[in-house]
């Protein structure tokens, strides 16, 4: 899960990360309240999920309050990049006389942690990390030692901090570390880090990564979701704890296993290419030893979608009995009743494929036709 | 192997031929457990397990909560391979788990978030269905569960010498690069197949061993490329960030290094086929 930039920031407050002052608004008033309480010159920073918000103009600095409630006026309900901007966050001015860049992440590739560190900040790392590599130092972090006050100093001199900030950034690194491994985080970003006229070290802009599979111990995380970006689908297949996510598509998909739904949905969209580009409506993994209830969660939700013309379910039976899905399709279409008017198309394959098939025949449900192959599915539900 | 999942899978196991010693449960040391007649010791720690059974393959359906412990307490004893099945492990407690077992150098991982790996009638450990198909020439390697079983039921008349689930998370212990190595130097297989998703960048590394390593032929299939950008489609891994990772990038790098690459599994099978019946 990522994160906006302001709960990012509380994060790192929460962690002893230097950070400056700084509330949230929905609406003009509330940043002008803001702004009164922080005092000074702030800076009004639209919070959306996408990189490029200050060259679309989602970020502007304000002289007083009732600067701030004009520039928030002008910013909320903006859109950048196809999202909207429902909340700003009003932030403190600071004097900057240098910008730097501080992250630490999974590297997937080294299976282990990695620690990027520039003093060239705040422009786009990025480029930087294209057209002069030497001034991006990677540090591999070893997930059994993390990040210690030597390895911190160690980073610190392969980046080339300069000395009198040198001290500063070591203990960013470690209050980062904590951060990075307490909340269970794949990726904590500072861009910029900046050092003040004053020459204080601070994490002006912050980006933040949550792993969801560690959900269980930290019950705080979920008050981090962002209920107001979630389609009303997904959020309707998350309650029955549903691995959907929609798509711009006509075809419904339901399979068992990440792999084998991507893998229906490409076959899906290639059949459509025959049928003037029908494309796949969602992914959705019923997940291993599905039973007939979890089924009929997914049909309903995937029937209750109105783009969704027909309906697709590719099951191998692995663990997954042939019975039970077939069980559970018939489960919804009961349900239902009369409002499932969309047909169905069923390919079973594996474990107990021959009783599931039968269960099918003798519902014989003027809505579900059986397929033999996945091609041959694909192609019945895109025509 | 005192739990639901454990014991269900305890029995298939051993159904398909699989040498099941024992079980770890810590507390219910002492206890046994009866699975279809045969009477199966319960340890409280894997060093036990393997002081009294010699058992050198270890399997792990605990919990995602307790999977961390489990899996060091197995690198601990020094368990040769260790194959994590539990799905939803943080990140952190992977890495972790990994880094231990490489500071070790005396396990070997699987997983996690994975179906195991089977020998058709040899030996299975974990939960992929023995019975789909049977001994055969081909290896096969996989992020993916259900796609390992699809393409060893399209493949079911051929048969398998050894297919590998190796998990889609963003961590794992053994990559596609390890089972192609033991596919080229393993004298039953002849001809392999790889399965890849998008994410990570697994797919053009692998292709990359195969031009310098592998001389057997391989096939290759990569799915997601409908995937959109920034969504993550169920495994923590399938993910796609930029350019980097896409579907398309990993065909491209997959057929530059000589690897046919099907657009659908059932093609997939009909490019192994064409290569085995020449």
């Amino acid at each position: 899960m990522d994160l906006f930039e302001y709960q990012a920031r509380d994060l790192f407050e929460k962690h002893g990360v230097p950070v400056l002052a700084a509330a949230i608004a929905h609406t003009a008033d509330e940043a002008e309240a803001a702004a009164k309480k922080i005092g000074g010159k702030v800076v009004v920073k639209a919070q959306v999920k996408v990189g490029g918000r200050g060259k679309a103009g989602g970020v502007k600095l304000a002289e007083d309050p009732t600067d701030a409630r004009a520039k928030a006026g002008a910013i909320l309900g903006m859109d950048i990049k196809g999202h909207t901007v429902r909340t700003v966050m009003i932030a403190a001015a600071a004097p900057i006389e240098s910008e730097y860049y501080l992250a630490i992440l999974l590297d997937r590739s080294n299976r282990t942690f990695l620690v990027m560190a520039s003093v060239s900040g705040g422009m786009d790392i990025e480029e930087v990390a294209h057209t002069a590599p030497e001034k991006l130092a990677k540090i591999p972090v070893s997930a059994i030692d993390g990040i210690t006050l030597s390895k911190a100093q160690e980073i610190v001199s392969a980046a080339q901090f300069p000395a009198d900030v040198a001290e500063q950034v070591a203990q960013v690194l470690l209050k980062l570390w904590e951060v990075f491994l307490s909340e269970d985080a794949t990726l904590v970003e500072v861009n910029p880090l900046v050092k003040t006229k004053d020459g204080k070290v601070i994490a002006l802009d912050g980006k933040v990564t949550l792993d969801e599979n560690a959900g269980f111990r930290h019950p705080e995380h979920e008050a981090l979701i962002d209920h107001a970006a979630t389609n009303a689908l997904e959020a309707a297949a998350k309650e029955k704890d549903l691995n959907y996510v929609k798509l711009e598509g006509q075809v419904g998909i339901i399979g068992n296993g990440a792999g084998l739904v991507m893998s229906t949905l490409d076959v899906v969209a290639y059949a459509g290419e025959k049928h003037g580009g029908v494309r796949p409506a969602n992914f959705l993994d019923i997940g291993g030893g599905a039973s007939a209830q979890v089924m009929a969660d997914g049909l309903s939700i995937i029937l209750g979608d109105k783009d969704v013309k027909s309906v697709f379910v590719n099951v191998f039976g692995g663990i997954t009995a042939c019975d039970a899905v077939a069980t559970g399709i018939v489960q919804a279409l009961e349900l239902l009743g009369n409002k499932a008017t969309k047909p169905i198309v069923v390919r079973l394959d594996g474990n107990n494929v021959l009783e599931g098939r039968a269960i099918l025949n003798k519902a014989a449900h003027p809505l579900i036709e059986q397929a033999e192959t996945i091609d041959g599915a694909a192609n019945r539900a895109a025509e | 192997m005192t739990g639901s999942e454990g014991t269900k899978h305890t029995r298939r196991m051993l159904a398909s031929g699989t040498k099941v010693v024992g079980g770890v449960t810590p507390g219910k040391g002492g206890q046994s457990v009866d699975i279809d007649g045969h009477q199966l010791p319960v340890f409280n720690s894997v060093s036990e397990a393997i002081a009294a059974t010699k058992a050198n393959v270890s399997v792990v359906f605990v919990p995602p909560k307790f999977a961390k412990a489990a899996v060091i307490d197995a690198i601990d004893a020094a368990m040769p391979l260790v194959v994590v099945i539990t799905e939803g492990i943080p990140v952190h407690d992977s890495a972790s788990f990994y880094a231990h077992a490489l500071a070790k150098g005396t396990t070997r991982i699987i997983g996690p978030n994975c179906p195991g790996i089977i020998s058709p009638g040899k030996s299975n450990v974990g939960i992929i269905p023995a019975d789909i198909t049977g001994p055969g020439p081909i290896g096969l390697v996989s992020k993916s569960g259900t796609l390992t079983y699809q393409m060893m039921y399209e493949l079911r008349d051929i048969g398998f010498s050894t297919a590998v689930g190796i998990g889609g998370d963003p961590v794992i212990g053994t990559t596609h690069i390890d089972c192609l190595r033991a596919f080229q130097d393993d004298p039953d297989t002849k001809a392999i197949v790889m399965i890849g998703e998008i994410g990570g960048d697994a797919e053009e590394r692998a292709a990359a061993f195969i031009s310098e390593y592998v001389t057997k032929p391989v096939v290759g299939y990569v799915a997601g490329f409908t995937a959109p950008e920034g969504k993550t489609m169920g495994h923590a891994g399938a993910i796609v960030s930029g350019s980097s990772g896409t579907a398309q990038g990993k065909q491209d790098a997959l057929e530059a290094a000589g690897v046919k690459v099907g657009k659908t599994p059932s093609e997939t099978a009909r490019l192994m086929r064409a290569i085995l019946e020449r």
